[in-house]
């Protein structure tokens, strides 16, 4: 197992080496100069290279590429170039708003889906499971800007059930997360669902669901005991694939309601061309995407005896 | 299993499937209303005043007129060209990207497959919309921008299912036989191992087809897509602050329902088309 998991963190290396590329590729190759997009359009050439050379632009790219390599290994992004902060600081800020709305939401969105979907393979292609996985598709065919527009105007300004937008630390600031972690259980909730129903139903076909019939085992039983036990591995794993989003934190919901996380933070990096930041988010993003992906393999593994990954 | 008998068996069972029936005509009927918009037959007047600002859904229009006083119905249909041509330009640029690579990964193997694999687990790590902001970004704002970013970021589904299958298939006896028959890599990969894979990348189609329409909303509202025209996000980015500012909520409910319809649709028949070709559901009927 520790092999198997120092192995596997070896294939990180290649995959991040390519994520820089990729990024490095977007933003100091092929993104323009980015002494423009600070200084703007009419800036004079004197000041163009100026600032070239203080950002180190009027050095070779290979160099420049593999002083961002370096940078990286030290945990150090830079200062974006619209506040000037340390982005490093900026990250380990916004990293409490944007737990506090997603760790609840998936949490709470985790739980109801397994529910739901526990209840809709019970029924299964009875009336229940047909209303059920038709919202599913439906709630899952309406645009996030739509929840976000209608739940923010008719539930908490023409209702005033919630506060508009805001956000405060610890339990006062319970009431500004009621309604962006609602929006965020719904958009996340017809897929899980659908998708869980699936994997239960795979299961409800095996041979050793049949055995627990014939034993007598009730229907209830056979559902929670035995096929939830064997469910539950792929709906952990693709739980696990969740995870990062919850450190990134949501673009669109942290924007809409002022919550200062880092979702916030891209939508406003990528407003004010501020590629620094960009550049982070997007690293910090990727890996943790493949650190998930890694933990998800380890509980694979952990959990069903019968995977032997190489 | 021979392809022809299952395709044969997955038309047959779709054209059994009133639901799938009406979805596919709800696909037909969005192309039918994109393409008359493409080529200048209806919603022409889309962007000139038509009547008073904030008229509510009425005879003349069916869905009210926005704060310029413009008809939201044909701002609609236009939005529905510029959905579709969305999804139609993205499945464009990606699904041969992926076919291409997925078929050279999964019938080579090795290095090749390696390196193809390495390439896009590299990009599929790299958080979606960020990315898709970031070419938009980089690429400048506008359509053209949104059908490259989106094409060139979504490919990497159907290289997956395309690697998987040919890795399947490739051992297969009717492969073998090609092969004694003197039939060359090329030639086994496109005419014998594709269409065999030709209906898991139908249902990628459609379910490609609803990404790229839930993105494009997203990047032109944000305003990085559609740009001086109106797309279903461009109208919800309006009548964001209508609502706001009067309650007027027309236009809202129109880009929501059309865009609602269509997808709900594309998911459906994708569902169904899964279903169609799916060996263990026809066997059992």
């Amino acid at each position: 197992m520790a092999a198997y998991i120092v192995r596997r963190m070896f294939y990180m290396i290649p995959l991040l080496l390519g994520v820089t590329a990729v990024v490095f590729l977007l933003f100091n190759v092929v993104g323009g100069n980015p002494a423009y997009q600070i200084l703007g359009k009419n800036a004079s050439q004197e000041e163009v290279r100026q600032l070239e050379h203080q950002l180190g632009l009027d050095r070779p790219l290979v160099v420049q590429y593999f002083d961002y390599l370096r940078q990286l290994v030290c945990f150090d992004f830079g200062r974006s170039w619209a506040t000037k902060q340390k982005i490093s600081t900026m990250i380990r800020e916004g990293l409490v708003p944007s737990l506090s709305l997603t760790v609840p939401s998936f949490v709470i969105g985790s739980i109801l889906s397994v529910l739901l979907s526990l209840v809709v393979a019970f029924y299964r292609n009875r009336l229940w499971d047909r209303i059920i996985v038709i919202l599913c598709v439906m709630g899952m065919s309406i645009s996030i800007l739509v929840y976000i527009i209608a739940g923010q105007y008719y539930l908490s300004f023409a209702f005033g059930l919630f506060p508009i937008s805001g956000w405060e630390p610890g339990l006062k600031g319970i009431p500004f997360l009621v309604l962006p972690a609602g929006i965020w259980i719904i958009v996340g909730l017809g897929s899980d669902v659908r998708f869980y129903r699936t994997v239960i139903l795979d299961q409800t076909g095996k041979e050793y669901v049949l055995t627990a019939r014939a034993k007598g085992v009730s229907e209830r039983l056979v559902m929670l005991k035995h096929v939830l036990k064997n469910a539950m591995i792929p709906i952990v794993a693709s739980m696990t694939m969740a995870l990062p989003f919850l450190f990134t934190g949501s673009l669109l919901l942290e924007s809409f309601f002022g919550i200062p996380g880092l979702g916030n933070m891209s939508i406003n990096a990528i407003n004010a061309s501020d590629f620094p930041v960009i550049k982070a988010v997007t690293f910090f993003g990727a890996f943790l995407y493949m650190a998930a992906n890694l933990l998800g393999d380890i509980l694979y593994r952990l959990f069903d005896p019968r995977i032997r990954l190489e | 299993m021979m392809e022809g008998s299952l395709t044969a068996r997955a038309v047959k069972k779709i054209a059994h499937d009133k639901l799938a029936l009406a979805s596919l005509a709800i696909i037909v009927i969005y192309c039918i209303i994109a393409l008359g918009a493409s080529f200048n037959l209806i919603a022409v007047n889309h962007a000139r005043t038509a009547g008073p600002e904030y008229t509510p859904p009425c005879g003349q229009f069916l869905f009210g007129t926005d704060f310029l006083g413009r008809d939201v119905l044909q701002r609609v249909v236009h939005g529905t060209k510029i959905a579709m041509s969305v999804g139609l330009f993205t499945t464009l640029i990606a699904v041969p990207i992926g076919i291409f690579f997925g078929a050279l990964a999964g019938y080579y193997r090795r290095r090749v497959d390696e390196i193809i694999v390495w390439f896009y687990s590299t990009l599929d790590s790299i958080p979606n919309l960020l990315l898709l902001l970031a070419l938009t970004l980089i690429l400048g704002k506008g359509l053209t921008a949104v059908y490259i970013a989106l094409g060139l970021t979504s490919w990497v589904g159907i290289c997956r299912i395309v690697r998987a299958e040919f890795i399947k298939q490739k051992e297969m006896d009717y492969v073998q036989s090609a092969r004694a028959l003197g039939a060359g890599n090329v030639r086994i990969m496109v005419l014998h191992i594709l269409p065999n894979v030709f209906h898991l990348i139908l249902i990628n189609v459609s379910l490609l087809f609803v990404a790229a329409i839930k993105f494009e909303v997203i990047l032109s509202y944000l305003g990085v897509g559609a740009q001086g025209e109106p797309s279903w996000g461009v109208m919800i980015s309006d009548a964001r602050l209508e609502l706001l500012g009067r309650g007027v909520y027309w236009q809202l409910l129109a880009a929501t329902l059309a865009m609602f319809i269509i997808i709900l649709a594309l998911n459906i028949f994708a569902d169904a088309l899964r279903d169609a070709f799916d060996p263990r559901v026809s066997n059992k009927k």
